[in-house]
């Protein structure tokens, strides 16, 4: 999808002697797309541009810029004290998510492949969760784990827990309600990864008189790599991001332990401290760490036969 | 009504089903017969419940009030009296919901259409870093974001909410509706042109009608985005009148300390997934239509 194929490449020498007509179309070209660039530059490209430009200056949030303090604000960065917990935190949160969402993801899509009216209906149930929003999941949740409010509340008094109370679990709580939002999103992936396995290498592997598990082991699998890789690069980078499920489930606690580095990009500029600045430096951080990952992760995953 | 042979995307789980009931493929049979009932029901209870459990107690008796012993609507009435009215919230999320959707629609279909059917200097590099937008988290653009509409007049502003919602949108948005042109024949527009049309007259009167499905889709996929939205309003809206409604329920909870209102919690989460809900059963098609096309990308 990212290569374009048209002849636009057709060098400099080319361009000099367009043709009117051809002159035509790059204006008409250019007046349809127009509304594209503006989004792009000043929605994206300048905000990008001015985040490097904050992540170097003294910016508190209500004064503005006050010039440059480059690079005060990334050894603040770096040095703040929950700087590398969150770091910790929002990595062993999203090697858990990964590894749940698309394990359940797969396990899904093989119990519900087949058109029965039962499986419709199962799949319909898996994929109701992923049409709200994170937000409401996560409030809903709220009440759900309430220690007054929710179906666990008298259990929670007679035994004594809370769902979010201690570290552990206002993980795993945490956790539970992204993988039931998610779960059905994933077996989606893995359906349509699943379909584009062509019939007759089932069928040959058939005739061959591999088993079940021998053909799912040898064939399902290795021919789902590039499913793998979209949905681990899509899981990863979500969970990396993680912010609404944290800031209104935990909002980073019980004593900060489940604070994300997004929550505490959001701290930083927006509570208590008020710099722009050392949250630029932050975001700034996260978007080259997050552009490494991504390299790495799509070199990884490249196919042996494609370079 | 689908055969096999001719695979619609509009219909992928029903083919994608079929196509593996043929084949008998491995591991989709693990658990079988009276196992595997068990199983799936329980699992469709546990996806099923919380939103179940959600909606009956939302008109189950409020506690500490005088409506105790009575089902009903108390908690919506609680939370219609909230703050500034669930009314106002309401109209907030719409407003930004649908001028996303708006937005959206009306520059992806221009762009869609430029990046399909023009040659023009500069197109591939507009094009990639369209895409770039999916490459840089929206977590770090907020920021900036903040100032900037604070410099142009837009802070606190529903409008800003929206054209920063539009933005995030173009990466899929612009993806889609260019597959959908070019899946159109060069030769309908054409024809429309030499017949006179002007370009904008082929795209308005021949072109439109066959994009439509890309273009339901990139509506779709906008409008729950931008409904479901939380971290933007909550970082460009600062004026309680403004909020939308997801902020607003959320706010619910530390209105007054130690105070939560979960009766009023709940029905607010049923007021904002009634919508998304009833949108994903009936454009489910679409839905699943949109995640074919994202799955290919990878």
């Amino acid at each position: 999808m990212v290569a374009d194929t048209l002849p636009a490449r057709t060098g400099r020498a080319s361009r000099r002697r367009r043709s009117p007509r051809a002159r035509r179309e790059a204006v008409r070209g250019w007046a349809y797309a127009a509304p594209t660039a503006i989004f792009v530059i000043f929605v994206f490209l300048i905000p990008l541009g001015l985040v490097l430009r904050m992540s170097a200056s003294d910016w508190p949030l209500m004064a503005g810029y006050q010039g440059p303090n480059f690079p005060d604000n990334y050894t603040e960065a770096v040095q703040h004290r929950l700087f590398w917990d969150s770091i910790g935190f929002t990595l062993k949160y999203t090697v858990i998510t990964t590894i749940l969402l698309v394990g359940l993801g797969l396990g899904l899509a093989l119990l519900v492949q087949e058109s029965t009216r039962w499986k419709s209906f199962l799949r319909t149930s898996f994929l109701v969760p992923s049409a709200l929003g994170l937000a409401s999941a996560s409030l809903l949740f709220y009440v759900l784990y309430s220690p007054y409010a929710g179906p666990f509340a008298d259990l929670m008094q007679s035994w004594g827990f809370t769902f979010l109370g201690t570290p552990e679990g206002a993980l795993w709580s945490t956790v539970f309600l992204v993988v039931w939002r998610y779960a059905g999103f994933y077996m989606l992936l893995m359906l349509v990864g699943l379909q584009g396995i062509p019939d007759d290498v089932y069928e040959a592997a058939h005739i061959d008189g591999a088993s079940r598990w021998q053909t799912f082991r040898d064939i399902t699998l290795p021919l789902l790599r590039p499913t793998f890789a979209l949905t681990i690069v899509l899981c990863v980078t979500g969970s990396l991001l993680a912010f609404e499920q944290f800031y209104i489930l935990t909002k980073g606690g019980p004593d900060n332990s489940t604070m994300t580095i997004v929550q505490l990009i959001y701290n930083v500029a927006f509570q208590g401290q008020n710099n722009l600045g050392i949250a630029a430096a932050l975001s700034v951080i996260v978007l080259i760490a997050l552009i490494v990952i991504n390299i790495f992760q799509l070199r990884a995953f490249r196919r042996p036969d494609e370079n | 009504m689908t055969s096999n042979s001719t695979l619609t995307p509009t219909d992928v789980l029903r083919v994608a089903s079929t196509a593996a009931g043929h084949r008998r493929s491995p591991g989709m049979r693990i658990v079988l017969g009276i196992p595997y009932w068990v199983f799936t029901t329980a699992l469709a209870v546990i996806f099923l419940y919380p939103l179940i459990w959600t909606t009956i107690t939302s008109v189950q008796p409020r506690a500490g009030t005088s409506q105790t012993d009575r089902w009903g609507f108390g908690n919506y009435v609680a939370l219609a009296d909230y703050q500034a009215g669930i009314w106002v919230y309401l109209a907030n999320s719409l407003f930004v919901s649908l001028l996303t959707v708006l937005l959206t629609l009306v520059v992806s279909l221009l762009g869609g259409y430029a990046f399909a059917r023009f040659s023009f200097p500069g197109k591939n590099l507009l094009f990639l870093t369209t895409l770039a937008i999916l490459m840089v988290p929206y977590a770090t653009l907020l920021i900036p974001l903040y100032v900037i509409l604070n410099a142009v007049g837009l802070s606190n502003s529903l409008v800003g909410v929206a054209i920063v919602l539009a933005m995030f949108q173009l990466p899929f948005a612009m993806f889609m509706m260019r597959i959908s042109f070019e899946s159109v024949p060069r030769e309908l527009d054409e024809a429309a042109m030499v017949d006179g049309c002007s370009s904008f007259g082929a795209l308005w009167r021949v072109l439109l009608p066959a994009v439509k499905p890309g273009l339901i889709t990139v509506g779709l996929f906008a409008f729950l985005a931008a409904w479901n939205d939380f971290l933007a309003p909550l970082i460009l809206i600062t004026d309680t009148n403004k909020m939308t409604l997801p902020l607003a329920v959320a706010n619910l909870r530390v209105q007054v300390q130690g105070v939560i209102d979960y009766g009023a919690t709940e029905a607010g989460v049923v007021v904002l997934a009634v919508p998304c809900i009833v949108l994903f059963l009936v454009l489910q098609r679409h839905y699943v239509r949109g995640f074919m096309s994202g799955a290919f990308k990878g």
